[in-house]
Formats: structure tokens, C-alpha cells, sequence
């Protein structure tokens, strides 16, 4: 191609900033930057959703809490020292406006009543049916795990049907078992993290975890065995 | 001492974990929090059972996979009402 045409073509281009780091974006914010607010909002709005979706119960009122994160953003931007990183002050804001909404929306009585017994559950996370319980062969597996192929998890993510079973199966757990598999497992946050965001120990973050990801884990085997396997 | 001898004391003395046990502290052990005992246990076992290791194996790629679930973007109202408000905020 020739220098000139390829000028042209760049010229007509829109121009696109490329990303912006962390700090780059919270200076743009702090500036009152319409580009960077864009930005940050289409780069965290989808994860803080689904993070509020653990909490509330229904999409529109998850909607209006991230709504509400965002303008706590804009009051809180100013103190933010970045400590943490910007998407666990985020996550931050959005877990209080939830729990404060949660308190004034009557269904949420209903969703809690369903779904907030885990501190009585006292399923370990696996389940007693998956072993033999008595004779000599107590302990062992009833039907023993199947060995998945290399590329399960990429095929798995991509399989619409088993990125339906698996909301499912994270839908029907237990609120908190629901929080935390979603800060660890989908949105990436460390142990650390998460305990200082939920104010659980570090054991009770664990033992949430260990049951939501056997929960998820019965049913990919279940998925896998039916339909890849 | 026989080795077979030697490995059935030493699992004895350490105390064997059945194929629940090991499901059942898997967490614990995916997180780093198993103790050092626990930990050999943890080993011994898988050593030794392979049911156990595709369970553990089933159990990271599981954590793989969620991992690999990017979010739903938010709805273009609900994008647009933001916008509107950060330029509210800028002015006020
Ligand atoms: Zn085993």
C-alpha cells in the first residue's frame, strides 16, 4: 500500500484511544472526562451487574444499584487513594448500595428467606450419595469422576447450553455461596479481597467457595457426561 | 523393611483419607490452606487413586471455566441514563 493511501485511509479512521490504564482512567474521571466515564462504565458495568445480581432480586433493581454505585463513584472519587485496586473500591461501593437496598425492598424478605439458610446448611459441599456409606468399600466413590479432556473449560465457556447450566446452577445457590464463587471465580478477586468485601474470615470465605464450586462442578459433570462425553 | 510394608505403615500412621475426605478438603487444598500433614495425606491419596485425581482435576478446570465467562454488558438505557448523569454531575 502507499504511503499517501494509507495516510488517507488512517485519517478517516475515527480516532480511538486506545485503553487506558487504571490511573489513566481515574484522572480522566477526576476531570469530569465524558470519554473516560464512558470508558469505565463499559469496561466494569457488566461485572459490578452480575456482582449485584448475587444480591438482589431481580434484574431491574441490580440495574439500579449499579446505577447507584456509579454515583457514589462520583461522590467518593476524591477520597479514593487506591489502596485497592479501582474495580475492588467498585465493588466496594456496589455491595453496600445493595445491602442498603436489599433492607428497603420487601421482596427482598422473600428472596432472603429462600435463599439465606446457608448458615444452617449443613451440606459440606459434597454430596453423601456420591460415596459408598458402610461396608468395606466406605468412602469411595459411587461413580467414580470421569477424566475431562484438555480443552473442556474452552469448550465448556463457549457452549451456550453449558453457560445456561452453569447461571443455573450459580442462580440457585445460597446468596453468600452465590457472592463469593462470583468475586472469585468469575470476576478473578483474591481471598484477600474478598474477606475484606463480604467481612467473612478467611475459613468461612472457603467453606462458601468449596460448596458453590462442588455445586457448579456437579452440574458441568453431569453436563459433560450428557452431551460432550 | 518391605516398601509395600513401609508405605501401608506410613498411611497408617499418618491417617488415610477415603475418597470423601479428599472431596471434601479439595478447597482447602486449591486454596493453600491445607496443613503440612494434610497436605502428604492429600498427595498419598492421589498417589494412589485416580478417581480422586480426575475429581481434582474436574474441580480446577471448573474454576477454568468460570473464569472464562465474560459478563453481560449492561442495557444501552441503562448505559445512556449514566452518561447523562456523569454530565449532570460535572455540572453541578
Ligand atoms: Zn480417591
Amino acid at each position: 500500500m502507499l504511503f499517501f493511501e494509507w495516510l488517507t485511509i488512517a485519517l478517516a479512521l475515527p480516532v480511538i484511544p486506545p485503553g487506558r490504564d487504571e490511573s489513566e482512567l481515574l484522572d480522566g474521571l477526576r476531570k469530569g472526562d465524558e470519554q473516560a466515564f464512558a470508558e469505565a462504565v463499559d469496561r466494569y458495568s457488566g461485572s459490578l451487574l452480575r456482582v449485584a445480581m448475587a444480591y438482589v432480586p431481580s434484574q431491574a433493581v441490580a440495574e439500579e444499584v449499579v446505577q447507584e454505585t456509579w454515583m457514589g463513584v462520583f461522590e467518593g472519587l476524591s477520597r479514593f487513594e487506591g489502596r485497592s485496586s479501582f474495580k475492588t473500591w467498585l465493588f466496594t461501593i456496589l455491595t453496600n448500595r445493595a445491602k442498603t437496598r436489599g433492607t428497603r425492598e420487601s421482596r427482598y424478605v422473600a428472596f432472603a428467606e429462600k435463599t439465606g439458610s446457608e448458615d444452617d446448611d449443613e451440606w459440606g459441599g459434597v454430596d453423601l450419595d456420591s460415596f459408598i456409606q458402610s461396608g468395606s468399600k466406605a468412602g469411595h466413590w459411587i461413580e467414580p469422576p470421569h477424566a475431562w479432556d484438555h480443552g473442556t473449560p474452552e469448550r465448556l465457556a463457549l457452549s451456550k447450553e453449558s453457560r445456561e447450566q452453569i447461571e443455573q446452577a450459580i442462580e440457585a445457590l445460597p446468596a453468600t455461596q452465590r457472592q463469593v464463587i462470583t468475586f472469585r471465580d468469575l470476576e478473578g478477586l483474591s481471598s484477600d479481597e474478598v474477606c475484606n468485601i463480604l467481612q467473612v474470615t478467611e475459613t468461612n470465605q472457603r467453606v462458601l467457595l468449596h460448596r458453590a464450586r462442588s455445586r457448579v462442578r456437579r452440574t458441568l459433570a453431569q453436563y459433560v457426561k450428557g452431551d460432550l462425553g | 523393611m518391605d516398601k509395600n510394608l513401609k508405605e501401608h505403615l506410613m498411611s497408617y500412621l499418618l491417617g488415610r483419607l477415603s475418597c470423601q475426605d479428599v472431596a471434601e478438603i479439595i478447597t482447602e487444598y486449591l486454596e493453600g490452606a491445607m496443613s503440612l500433614s494434610n497436605r502428604i495425606r492429600f498427595h498419598m491419596h492421589l498417589g494412589m487413586c485416580r478417581d480422586c485425581r480426575n475429581y481434582l482435576e474436574q474441580m480446577k478446570a471448573t474454576v477454568q471455566t468460570l473464569g472464562k465467562l465474560p459478563p453481560e454488558p449492561i442495557s444501552p438505557h441503562v448505559r445512556e441514563e449514566l452518561l447523562r448523569r456523569f454530565q449532570h454531575w460535572k455540572k453541578g
